[in-house]
């Protein structure tokens, strides 16, 4: 009976370890070990969590560090805030730092708005000395009945400690407490406080998005961030997470959503190549969203598309006719994966792409496939409601 | 064909990962390919960049002097590739074998401008589009007819190969088609004509286009179809998305060999895995027999 019992102990050990990214490839290049992110099972590469741990499992593991993540906005632009709030919950849960961008409102709002983390292994910072009311008596709080082999431990923990688990889930009812937040270091860039400047020839190309661009350069490199100077640096590399809502639109100076034939039709374009350029050689990574409901021209969209990296759009079944089908009935809209790609590698296993839909619930941002959404029509058929 | 152990030269990994198959289909091998060939890769909906890591390595074993233009991806990402297709570009590149323009790394000093001009004259079409891609042509031309000079170390190099990946992001960043039509053109009469070395070409479109529109990637394809001399076109099933068959390649010779070889159409469907890809005739995939 041993045996059995052994090998058990042994899968639980290796699952364990590769859960806290003990797991170490054996490569002849350095890797880095940076809290929040592990390698890829299929090429090594660093992946991060996206905040959403059924997205990291649809796109391979999570977001390779160094990728641009697009995210094609629905039409109200809920549920694509709602994943890049997770996203940049996830990089201060992981004591990430994080670079935001907005045009519309001021980034420091949406930092704000973060959700709450749910915490079994995250310990918030409570004050010292807990109100007692006056009727309980010190010893009745003290002593321990059932748990009492937990007596002697510490009771607070004062310092954030940052998580060493991939993924973690958020209550989106709660917005994250500010002494967790103020913990991870951020950058906003908001469009009004950077008026373009028209006297440079070179940043004409680019448009509107030329200070956005000049901005985060300057980040990166102020910062640390590039691959080549964290390699060679002893402090402890980081992960930039970089959150810019809205590209596209026209409250960026950007005509692309407003025309059939803009006239900035490059800037846009343009942008995302600088930004590709800029993040393959940085530990960065980035998350757009874009309306790209509002672009009529499909070729456009589609070079947008094959300059990002990971691209999905949302659509929600919000004031569409099919809120009320029952075949969507526990749903709140479909998720089209429309772009992976083969980096280091020249072919990568993926999970089924086809027919997804998403539930945001309180606590999980929920994305299954075509088999559940069958099962359930099935139950439907089998169990009809009263 | 034993490419192992090669340990003199180093630049030769001990393994036979090659895309054997598809250098049956097309005759060739790294020993005796056609030379002054405008080789065509197009692909609508799906992705042919392994086709471009194919060609990489094939005329890296063969001695040729590789000019690759790398616009879309890192140098590391096709280095990592190679590594596993048996070729190492990072020595390559130290003997000279292997020029390499990583299009990211020097647009980026045009796009934020910096007070020192530090990026290479080659992508000065970001600056303004309307230039075309002269300076690209240039710098081309500059790098592959070096080793046709008197240097003594360039002789032990075949004749020149150009490498493109890929042609439509030029069109993406404002390029017009003229221009890019003009550069390949230009190109070919010095790579192909002249050094009579080879070119290979990638280019990408969508399915969902206008026909009326001037400057989609598909009026680009049809401008440097009529220049080509062999094409090879990557498209996805017609019935669908399929796990284990990832899609067709359609190989057309657009010049009749000298000696009338069998020109026809050749329709093939392949699987791409980890250290290749594999074609098979239609409906004879592994998975289905």
């Amino acid at each position: 009976m041993a045996a059995p019992m052994e090998r058990v102990i042994k899968q639980q050990t290796e699952r364990s370890t590769f859960k806290t990214t003990s797991f170490q490839k054996k490569t002849r290049s350095k890797l880095l070990s940076i809290p929040g992110t592990r390698p890829s099972v299929q090429n090594g590469q660093l992946l991060v969590s996206s905040g959403v741990t059924s997205l990291d499992f649809l796109l391979g593991g999570g977001l390779a560090v160094g990728t641009v993540l697009l995210i094609e906005e629905d039409r109200y632009d809920s549920y694509s805030r709602v994943i890049l709030k997770y996203f940049l919950a996830e990089g201060v849960v992981c004591r990430h730092r994080l670079f935001v961008a907005a045009a519309q409102e001021n980034p420091d709002d949406i930092l704000q708005e973060l959700p709450a983390p749910i915490l079994d292994d995250v310990a918030i910072p409570k004050p010292v000395e807990q109100p007692r009311l006056p009727c309980e008596s010190q010893e009745s709080l003290d002593s321990m009945k059932i748990a009492w082999r937990y007596q002697n431990l510490p009771k607070v923990q004062t310092a954030l400690v940052s998580s060493s688990r991939f993924g973690h889930y958020y209550d989106v009812s709660k917005t994250m407490e500010p002494e967790i937040r103020q913990a991870a270091k951020s950058h906003c860039f908001y469009l009004p406080d950077h008026p373009q400047k028209t006297s440079n020839t070179h940043s004409q190309f680019l448009g509107p998005y030329s200070a956005l661009l000049k901005s985060l350069q300057e980040v990166i490199r102020q910062e640390g961030f590039e691959v080549a100077a964290s390699m060679s640096n002893s402090q402890n590399p980081n992960v930039l997470r970089i959150g810019l809502h809205s590209l596209g639109s026209a409250l960026w100076g950007d005509d692309l959503c407003c025309s059939d034939s803009p006239e900035h039709r490059h800037s846009l374009v343009t942008f995302l190549y600088g930004l590709r350029a800029l993040l393959r050689s940085s530990l960065a990574v980035a998350v757009i969203t874009l309306p790209s409901h509002l672009i009529q021209d499909r070729a456009l969209m589609g070079n947008i598309t094959r300059l990002s990296d990971y691209s999905i759009a949302l659509e929600s079944f919000k004031g569409s006719e099919r809120e009320t089908n029952p075949l969507y009935r526990d749903y709140h809209g479909l998720l089209h994966v429309r772009q992976v790609p083969h980096l280091n590698c020249l072919a990568s296993q993926l999970p089924d792409h086809k027919d997804l839909a998403f539930k945001l619930k309180r606590k999980q941002f929920s994305i299954e496939g075509s088999m559940s959404v069958q099962g359930r029509t099935s139950a439907v058929w089998l169990c009809p409601s009263p | 064909m034993q490419w192992c152990n090669r340990v003199n030269t180093g630049l030769f990994i001990a393994s036979p990962a090659m895309y054997t198959e598809l250098n049956s289909i097309l005759n060739t091998s790294p020993e005796s390919f056609t030379k002054g060939d405008f080789i065509l890769l197009s692909d609508k909906q799906s992705d042919a960049s392994f086709l471009i890591h194919h060609f990489l390595s094939f005329y890296l074993r063969a001695k040729c002097k590789v000019c690759f233009l790398a616009m879309v991806q890192s140098f590391s990402h096709y280095s990592t590739v190679s590594q596993r297709l048996g070729v190492s570009l990072a020595q390559a590149k130290e003997k000279g074998q292997l020029v390499f323009l990583e299009g990211l790394q020097e647009s980026l000093s045009i796009l934020i401008p910096q007070d020192e001009h530090t990026g290479s004259q080659a992508m000065n079409f970001l600056r303004d589009p309307k230039l075309g891609l002269q300076d690209l042509y240039e710098f081309v031309s500059s790098k592959v007819k070096r080793s046709c000079g008197g240097e003594a170390e360039s002789e032990e190099w075949g004749p020149p190969v150009l490498l493109v990946d890929d042609l439509s992001v030029l069109l993406t960043l404002g390029v017009t088609v003229g221009a890019v039509l003009d550069f390949s053109h230009y190109c070919q009469a010095t790579i192909c004509s002249k050094l009579q070395g080879n070119m290979v070409m990638l280019v990408r479109c969508d399915q969902e286009e206008d026909e009326g529109d001037n400057e989609s990637p598909a009026c680009l394809l049809k401008g440097l179809t009529h220049q080509s001399s062999l094409t090879l076109d990557v498209q996805g099933l017609p019935t669908g998305y399929c796990r284990d068959i990832h899609g067709q390649v359609e190989v057309c010779w657009q010049r009749r060999q000298g000696d009338g070889q069998n020109t026809q159409n050749k329709l093939f469907q392949y699987k791409v895995h980890d250290k290749g890809a594999s074609f098979f005739a239609r409906g004879t995939s592994s998975a289905v027999l």
